[in-house]
């Protein structure tokens, strides 16, 4: 446990590093360490304002404010629903009530082994291909409920 | 020196003062929520607002902010001022109906809740106007609390929504914010606050519980000052 904290400290030095400490970087160490973890653990953030000297107030002010940061973990796929007004009109909704159902998590949560987080996010830019569901950054045009389990059967391997 | 009109009276005042300030030094009452002496203005609450005219022109600024000018002509009270007043107070006792502070304005000013903005349920009597968090961070020097999430879901309070360790229990975010929204329970020998309970100090001298023990380790600590010389109360001094 303590060498695995020691190591994680390592590691966000690291990152810190690659900005020297500059407290204007926050923004950009926090986006490397979403990268590095999948989400910001909390446990990081309280390291991050120990070691930038930032009240840990205001880290936790920025962690929440960007939407691009999550405080939960996110699984190895994002599966995102366009919600935009062509996919809305194309039966988005459905894709991801079908979406809820197959993974059996609601919008917003990650399944137990952590494969899929399902997201709803606003117009992807390519409403000629609507519905679009995009996955691991992959665009899905087009898309009907009966095409999904067999999409996330790929993801899974 | 700018001379200025406000309410059709002749008001002199410094360069840079606020307007709210001039018509108040002059016996005109202006509405504020997110005004403090202590605290820079921030324009928050929206409820100062006024018409100033220069020349032709005329528009709605906040007087907490907007300074006085040579020429400038102000009204405080006009349809057009009392017509965004309205709003914003409406907006307001949806936005926290259990406010008795936004209530009495709103009763004073004869606005009543309106069926078009739906109650909120979950925002107690928090406005955002961030005065207690500015309290905490530049007077206190301490960051305990501060203004989390975005948008509907913007919250006050420490961060992770948990007991606040950095809080020293000094209770001035209590003491600062214009509509009670923050709690703070005392008991004799102890005080809780941001879900956290707080051993107060009694007094060397006269034996009254005077502040909390972790305020006075945090000011021992920053001033270098010994915790056992600050244990006499102020007014034992
Ligand atoms: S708790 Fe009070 S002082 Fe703090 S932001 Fe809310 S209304 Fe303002
Ligand atoms: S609305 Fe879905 S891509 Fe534009
Ligand atoms: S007092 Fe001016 S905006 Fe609140």
């Amino acid at each position: 446990m303590e060498t695995a904290r020691t190591d994680e400290r390592t590691k966000l030095r690291e990152i810190i590093a690659r900005y020297h400490g500059e407290k204007s970087s926050l923004i950009a160490i926090l986006q490397d360490i979403q990268e590095a973890y999948n989400y910001l653990p909390v446990a990081i953030l309280k390291m991050v304002g120990q070691e930038m000297d930032i009240p840990l107030m205001r880290v936790y002010e920025v962690a929440t404010f960007y939407n691009a940061f999550s405080l939960t973990p996110r699984g190895k796929n994002v599966v995102e629903v366009c919600a935009g007004t062509a996919c809305h009109v194309k039966g988005a909704i459905n894709l991801l009530e079908n979406l809820e159902r197959e993974l059996e998590i609601k919008c917003g949560e990650t399944t137990k082994d952590e494969t899929f987080t399902l997201e709803q996010v606003r117009c992807l830019g390519c409403c000629s291909l609507a519905p679009v569901v995009r996955i691991d950054g992959n665009i899905h045009a087009y898309l009907t409920q009966q095409q999904i389990p067999d999409i996330l059967r790929n993801y899974r391997k | 020196m700018a001379k200025c009109i406000i309410d059709g009276k002749k008001i002199t005042a410094p360069d840079g003062t606020p307007i709210l300030q001039a018509a108040r030094d002059n016996g005109i009452d202006i509405p504020t929520l997110c005004s403090h002496e202590s605290i820079e203005p921030s324009g928050a609450c929206r409820l100062c607002v006024v018409e100033i005219k220069k020349g032709k022109r005329s528009k709605i600024v906040t007087s907490c902010l907007y300074q006085v000018e040579d020429g400038l002509e102000v009204d405080t009270k006009s349809e057009r001022v009392m017509n965004v007043r309205r709003l914003v107070l409406a907006l307001l006792l949806a936005r926290n109906p259990a406010s008795e502070v936004i209530r009495e304005i709103a009763v004073k000013m004869g606005v009543n809740p309106q069926p078009r903005f739906k109650l909120d349920e979950d925002k107690g009597k928090c406005i955002l106007c961030r005065l207690c968090v500015r309290t905490c961070a530049d007077i206190v020097g301490v960051n305990a609390i501060g203004l989390s999430h975005r948008g509907p879901s913007k919250t006050v309070g420490p961060p992770f929504d948990e007991d606040s360790s950095a809080c020293i229990g000094c209770g001035a975010c209590a003491y600062v914010c214009p509509t009670g929204h923050i709690l703070m329970e005392e008991k004799v020998d102890e005080r809780k606050i941001w879900g956290r309970r707080f051993k107060m100090k009694a007094c060397d001298t006269c034996g009254r519980y005077f502040a909390p023990l972790d305020q006075l380790e945090f000011i021992s600590k920053k001033t270098g000052v010994s915790v056992a010389d600050l244990s006499i109360c102020t007014s034992c001094r």
